[in-house]
């Protein structure tokens, strides 16, 4: 739907902004996480469960830490997680694919069928059968997300590889001599790419939202660290007290960091994509 | 005839991989089985009685021994002794499969029910605002942690507003059996409207868009053409179109919804076979979490395969195809 007036910025120009912006809030919030460190533990008791004021705007939480700071770190140790498993997974799901795209009949069976066997069971059982396997803690939580999330990806970039395969400009290519290597290298690569970077930086929001429910469950990282899994299990023994905003703002700005995750991903997407008609 | 067969045989060869490679993680795990089992009493218990316990439980065989004799086990229905609820694997699961089931069922057609209608009504209002509107609503669940909704429900109906109980499947100090199904009905809902909270962006998003394709096809077009209003277009010709990718839609989110309903179930102490799984874990009950593997990936392969008869049965472009 094109209008007869086009807009004062383009529609690139605005995506581009929009990445940009979101962009510039997560990191913030790791710098801001970072250094917060200290405050989050700093415990005083005159100041116990203290609902959000201009001092502290999360509120405090049974032992007066700033809950501001402490969902801070949690978010920060949350995209952490999310970074090392979701660029692992990707690594994992482009490898697989370039074994089904290489490896014949023979290698496409056998990528399909570990697709279909970590698809086979619910995503959250995989998810704490691992954990429980390697013992707990972020390192396990960080190997479990990891070794799970990769079989959607996978589909995508052997679906878009035979796409690109079966084009013209590869038959040419190969018509004139070139070898496999260098349609590799030429052809594939660049189609690829953009379609595995941003898989991984949609693959981000998963990976945090599983982090976060597995520490809830107190299946995920050391109940010392102030995720915001954790956050919210602690929030449910003091819900009947009404101390409703424990619950509510650390939920609310998990939300708000996967949906940013989100806006970048799908920029990305709309700004690689040449077939793109949203620009 | 050979298709089927070969499908056959590619379910079992999963199951089959699915078992192994649980059974793997459970002989990884660093923890110690008898540890776990003696629990607070370690004290107490003498290394003679450790022995007795594992031999017992037949931890003092190599690994692929025990392995044998689990699928031994398996073969004759036989999954083994839950350590933490000490009954039978089977019994504990057909016993939480019940109140999960029931709270799935539930959570799956309200799910179901309203992210279609609503799915074709922001198809149909396509770029105004109730699509916009409801399209937001679904993009922002589609990343909210079903636990958070969860927290939020039970704050402000069962803390706030008093309107539902705060835990549990029956009232406190009732039996789940002697509970009337209306005071269990009460405890199940919210449960259910967090789970189908959830679940619902999936379907709406989807059947949007299958809504905003087969309105710009060439037989609503036509239908237009011969005097048709949107409201008719809708109910009459789009959605049964629209109803085929919903409907396996729907079926394929088994797994999802398994794992959103662990969540609920800790949320709302609800006891069914999510809670049974959180506790397996934290508890370190190794036979237990071989049983809800295999079950739920059973469960997960039935939900894909009435997925598919669900499309077959609602499209008959599928159904030729998978006639062919």
């Amino acid at each position: 739907m094109r209008t007869a007036l086009a807009p004062r910025v383009d529609r690139r120009t605005q995506t581009l902004r929009q990445v940009g912006l979101a962009l510039a809030v997560v990191l913030a919030v790791f710098v801001l996480g970072g250094m917060l460190g200290p405050t989050a533990a700093d415990a005083d008791l005159s100041i116990r469960t203290q609902p959000p004021s201009g001092a502290h705007w999360f509120g405090t939480d049974q032992y007066g830490r700033d809950m501001l700071a402490r969902t801070l770190v949690g978010l920060r140790l949350s995209l952490v997680v999310g970074t090392s498993a979701a660029v692992a997974s990707g690594l994992i799901a482009a490898v697989l694919a370039l074994v089904a795209v290489a490896g014949g009949d023979l290698g496409r069976s056998i990528v399909n069928w570990l697709v279909d066997l970590f698809l086979a069971l619910p995503h959250l059982v995989l998810l704490i059968m691992i954990s429980f396997a390697l013992g707990g803690g972020t390192t396990a939580v960080i190997i479990a997300i990891a070794i799970t999330h990769w079989p959607r990806l996978t589909r995508v970039l052997v679906a878009v590889a035979t796409e690109s395969l079966a084009g013209d400009h590869v038959a040419i290519s190969r018509s004139l001599g070139h070898s496999r290597w260098y349609v590799a290298r030429r052809h594939l690569a660049p189609t690829l790419l953009p379609h595995l970077s941003v898989g991984i930086v949609l693959m981000f929001p998963h990976a945090i939202l599983h982090e976060a429910a597995l520490s809830f469950l107190g299946l995920g990282v050391d109940p010392a660290t102030p995720t915001v899994g954790i956050l919210l299990s602690e929030s449910m023994r003091s819900l009947s007290a009404g101390y409703w905003w424990l619950a509510l703002l650390p939920g609310l700005a998990l939300l708000v960091l996967v949906k940013l995750i989100d806006t970048i991903g799908n920029g990305l997407r709309a700004l690689t994509d040449p077939r793109s008609h949203h620009l | 005839m050979l298709t089927p067969l070969l499908k056959l045989l590619r379910v079992a060869s999963l199951m089959v991989a699915v078992a192994l490679g649980s059974f793997a993680l459970m002989a990884a795990s660093p923890v110690d089985p008898v540890q776990a089992y003696v629990g607070a009493d370690a004290v107490n218990v003498s290394p003679e009685q450790r022995e007795e316990i594992a031999e017992r439980w037949g931890l003092d065989e190599p690994p692929l021994q025990r392995l044998a004799a689990w699928a031994g086990n398996i073969a004759t229905g036989d999954l083994g002794r839950s350590q933490i609820y000490n009954e039978p694997v089977i019994d504990v699961l057909l016993d939480r499969a019940a109140a999960t089931a029931s709270l799935m069922l539930l959570a799956w057609a309200f799910a179901g029910v309203l992210g279609f209608g609503l799915g074709l009504l922001a198809g149909a209002t396509q770029g105004r605002w109730p699509d916009r509107a409801l399209s937001w609503w679904a993009y922002l669940l589609a990343s909210a942690p079903t636990f958070w909704v969860g927290l939020l429900l039970l704050y402000v109906f069962s803390v706030w507003l008093q309107w539902t109980p705060v835990c549990c499947a029956a009232p406190v100090g009732t039996l789940p059996g002697d509970a009337t199904i209306l005071e269990r009905l009460h405890h199940l809902i919210l449960p259910a409207a967090t789970l189908s909270v959830v679940a619902i962006s999936p379907v709406l998003l989807h059947t949007r868009q299958s809504t905003i394709e087969a309105l710009e096809s060439d037989h609503a077009t036509f239908a237009r053409a011969q005097g048709e209003r949107t409201p008719g277009l809708v109910v009459r010709r789009v959605a049964r179109n629209a109803a085929g990718p919903a409907l396996m839609l729907q079926f394929a989110a088994f797994s999802e919804l398994f794992g959103g309903s662990l969540l609920a179930e800790q949320v709302f102490t609800y006891p069914g076979l999510g809670e049974a799984t959180t506790h397996a874990a934290l508890r370190q009950d190794v036979p237990l979490l071989l049983g809800i593997a295999l079950f739920t990936a059973a469960f997960v392969f039935v939900g894909n395969a009435l997925g598919n008869l669900a499309h077959a049965a609602a499209d008959p472009r599928v159904r030729e195809e998978v006639a062919q």
